[in-house]
């Protein structure tokens, strides 16, 4: 397994060690994305936030692997990987405003190949394959990015898309966050398998196991496999080993199916402590710095939320629209139906 | 108030039940009287099911006969298939219908063909359960309506229970069934309504509708999550005089033509309700069946009450734009009784 720095933050592997620029952006972007999961948690106790999947504790293993694309590469995420999209720079209002169950959410902006979280299970990795070879077919070198969990590699779509990319040479990075739990289930249950990047041999590309706690060692070995990738060297299935510290969704009760000591032990392996403990001790960071770079975060965060309010409520005939390019006969009757029933809001009480 | 289905086994001893409670009760039953009976599917042994309808029954049968799989719906309907074909009672469950698609090709392929590709000498006593529709403000894709896609599926019954005392009953006579049952669950009735339910093996026949209120005026005929919108509608229109027959079909496959053909007959006004998308739902084949046996009685045009021809909508600040509501359905209720 790839490790950079050890859970105390000491340095294991200093030729691996990305520059100190790339380190405290690395460290910026967990901070970015803790502070979102964190607020997430008491904007939803509020209810001015849907049920959300958290992502806490897994911020190395989406943001040192997101960190690794630019702006022209694709984004696969789950929904569980806010982290990822917040690095590749999908805005945090239209990431509240998704999460807030508001149309704005879907609004992807055209600057950014990122896709709407997805729901369904593993759809998205043979997605990402036809985006990464239409990238090929169209003379560029961007490549796409595809997420998904320990759970979801059980599904035939992970591996028809693992197969397919290998077989047609796909400039696809594929990242399994293995979490440890599938809801209630654990990987061992959910598979015999132990290394799960393993699974990569079967369909002859490489396969890389990485701490998922450890942002230096996720961003370097996806940006190797990004490298290649865009140099034609085919896809990388690259399992992060991290840890789904928190419920499975804001809603979930995870005392029915884990005890405390499941979840013991990984509060010292934290992938933003890790960091920091580095940062400070190599002198990049002080402790006043970092006070700065909080406060700058929680600044842009509630400038965001300001934003995310100011997005008005869908009306009630926008659930029908965007769904052909040119309205339907169909779709524009039903339209006057919802306007016909929607224009006397009173009558509602009569029924 | 009559009951078209006579159930069978009833002790006449009741339990109040929420229609989760009733389902695990059925299920509780099923693996007791039978060692074939198995339950898998994701989640639902250490954590009894998202929604609780297999709570406690890996510890009582354990975890050979009540197992949580790995995450993969064609492999859950798939592995189901051949347990069946193999002489065990397969007793499956899919978290939430929207999430169904990709056991599709195990579904359409094969699920509702063994018995006729081998001309009987195999059959499939299957069940598939499946949490389904709208109502409670869920995320992307877990509201879906997809029962229209089985019902088109020939060899696989579908059932849709409205009541707590439908789904045991209903669910007992699917997993005794020889042939697959696709067993829909409205995730809004779950715990919204609690009644007196048998207790004991209680079973109501699939194929058999409900007579839910009778009225000479219109038939409003509905099922699943439909039937409390279609009550209330109901019981508006009962107040400025207007009689409506509730027709709770209970099984979309087989079909009780007969029971929505005679209210028909009586009202000449049909109203039909789902919450599935528009085009090419099951409330069209109920329509088209209506056409076909009843045109000489009808007084007025079939109206349908449905979803819209788009994705259910997320969005909770008009979720509700999307599902029928008493107001719609009263709506057209007063259009089949103006026309
Ligand atoms: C096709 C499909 N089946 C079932 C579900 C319901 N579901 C949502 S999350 C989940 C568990 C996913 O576990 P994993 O892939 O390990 O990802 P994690 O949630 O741990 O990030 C399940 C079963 C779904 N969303 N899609």
């Amino acid at each position: 397994m790839v490790q950079c720095l050890a859970p105390d933050g000491s340095v294991v592997r200093e030729d691996l060690l990305p520059d100190p620029e790339t380190r405290l952006e690395l460290y910026r972007q967990m901070r970015r994305a803790r502070h979102f999961d964190e607020r997430g948690w008491v904007l939803y106790r509020q209810g001015r936030l849907g049920v959300f999947p958290p992502f806490g504790g897994m911020e190395a293993s989406q943001v040192g692997t997101a960190a690794a694309l630019t702006k022209n590469d694709w984004l696969f995420p789950t929904y569980r990987d806010t982290g990822a999209a917040l690095t590749l720079g999908l805005p945090i209002a239209r990431t509240l405003a998704y999460w807030r169950t508001s149309p704005h959410g879907w609004h992807m902006p055209a600057d950014l190949k990122v896709l709407p979280f997805y729901i369904p299970i593993a759809t998205q990795y043979p997605q990402a394959v036809g985006a990464a070879l239409a990238e090929r077919r169209q003379g560029t070198r961007n490549v796409a990015m595809a997420f998904i969990g320990d759970g979801g590699s059980s599904e035939g779509d992970f591996h028809e898309a693992l197969n397919f990319a290998g077989a047609l040479n796909a400039p696809c990075v594929f990242i399994l966050q293995n979490n440890g739990w599938a809801i209630s289930v654990p990987t061992r249950t959910q598979t015999r398998a132990t290394d799960l990047s393993r699974r990569a041999d079967g369909y002859g590309i490489p396969g890389v196991r990485v701490d998922g706690n450890d942002a230096l060692a996720t961003y370097h070995v996806t940006r190797e496999a990004v490298e290649r990738a865009r140099n034609g060297g085919g896809p990388t299935l690259i399992e992060t080993v991290t840890y789904r510290v928190k419920p499975h969704t804001v809603a979930d009760d995870p005392s029915r199916y884990r005890s405390e000591a499941d979840t013991a032990g990984w509060d010292a392996k934290d992938p933003v402590t890790r960091l920091r403990t580095h940062l400070l001790n190599a002198g990049l960071m002080t402790e006043a710095s970092e006070a700065d770079l909080l406060a700058e975060i929680a600044a842009e965060f509630e400038a965001a939320l300001a934003e995310a309010d100011s997005y008005p409520e869908p009306t009630p005939a926008e659930i029908l629209d965007h769904v052909f390019a040119e309205p339907t006969p169909q779709l524009k009757k039903q339209r006057a139906e919802i306007l016909a029933e929607h224009a006397a809001p009173n009558q509602k009480e009569q029924a | 108030m009559t009951a078209t289905a006579t159930p069978t086994g009833h002790t006449g001893a009741t339990k109040t039940m929420t229609m989760v409670a009733a389902i695990n009760d059925a299920l509780d039953i099923a693996l007791a009287a039978d060692d074939a009976v198995h339950i898998f599917g994701e989640d639902v042994g250490v954590m009894g099911g998202v929604f609780r309808a297999t709570d406690g029954l890996q510890a009582r049968y354990g975890e050979e006969r009540v197992f949580d799989t790995p995450l993969a719906e064609a492999a859950i309907v798939g592995m189901g298939i051949g347990m069946g074909l193999a002489g065990l009672k397969p007793v499956a469950e899919i978290q939430f219908a929207g999430f169904l698609y990709p056991a599709l090709d195990q579904i359409l392929s094969h699920l509702g063909r063994y018995r006729h590709r081998t001309r009987s000498r195999y059959h499939l006593p299957m069940v598939i359960r499946a949490p389904y529709g709208g109502g409670v403000h869920t995320p992307e894709q877990h509201a879906d309506s997809p029962e229209a896609i089985l019902a088109h599926t020939p060899g696989v019954k579908v059932v849709i229970p409205s009541t707590p005392a439908d789904a045991k009953g209903l669910l007992l006579s699917a997993i005794n069934d020889p042939d697959p049952v696709f067993f829909f669950e409205a995730i809004k009735l779950y715990r919204s309504v609690k009644e007196d339910v048998p207790t004991g093996d209680y079973r109501v026949p699939i194929g058999k509708a409900r007579m839910v209120t009778e009225g000479d005026d219109v038939t409003v005929i509905c099922y699943g999550g439909m039937v409390e919108v279609a009550q209330k509608a109901a019981a508006a229109a009962a107040q400025v005089g207007i009689g409506v027959e509730v027709i709770d079909l209970r099984t979309l496959v087989p079909m009780d033509t007969d029971t929505v053909i005679a209210s028909v007959a009586k009202t000449g006004r049909a109203v039909i309700v789902t919450e599935a998308p528009r085009t090419a739902g099951f409330h069209s084949e109920i329509a088209a069946v209506i056409a076909e046996e009843a045109i000489e009685h009808l007084r007025a045009p079939i109206v349908r009450v449905t979803g819209f021809d788009a994705p259910y909508p997320p969005f909770t600040a008009v979720e509700d734009v999307y599902r029928p509501n008493p107001l719609r359905v009263a709506k057209a209720i007063r259009q089949v009784m103006d026309y």
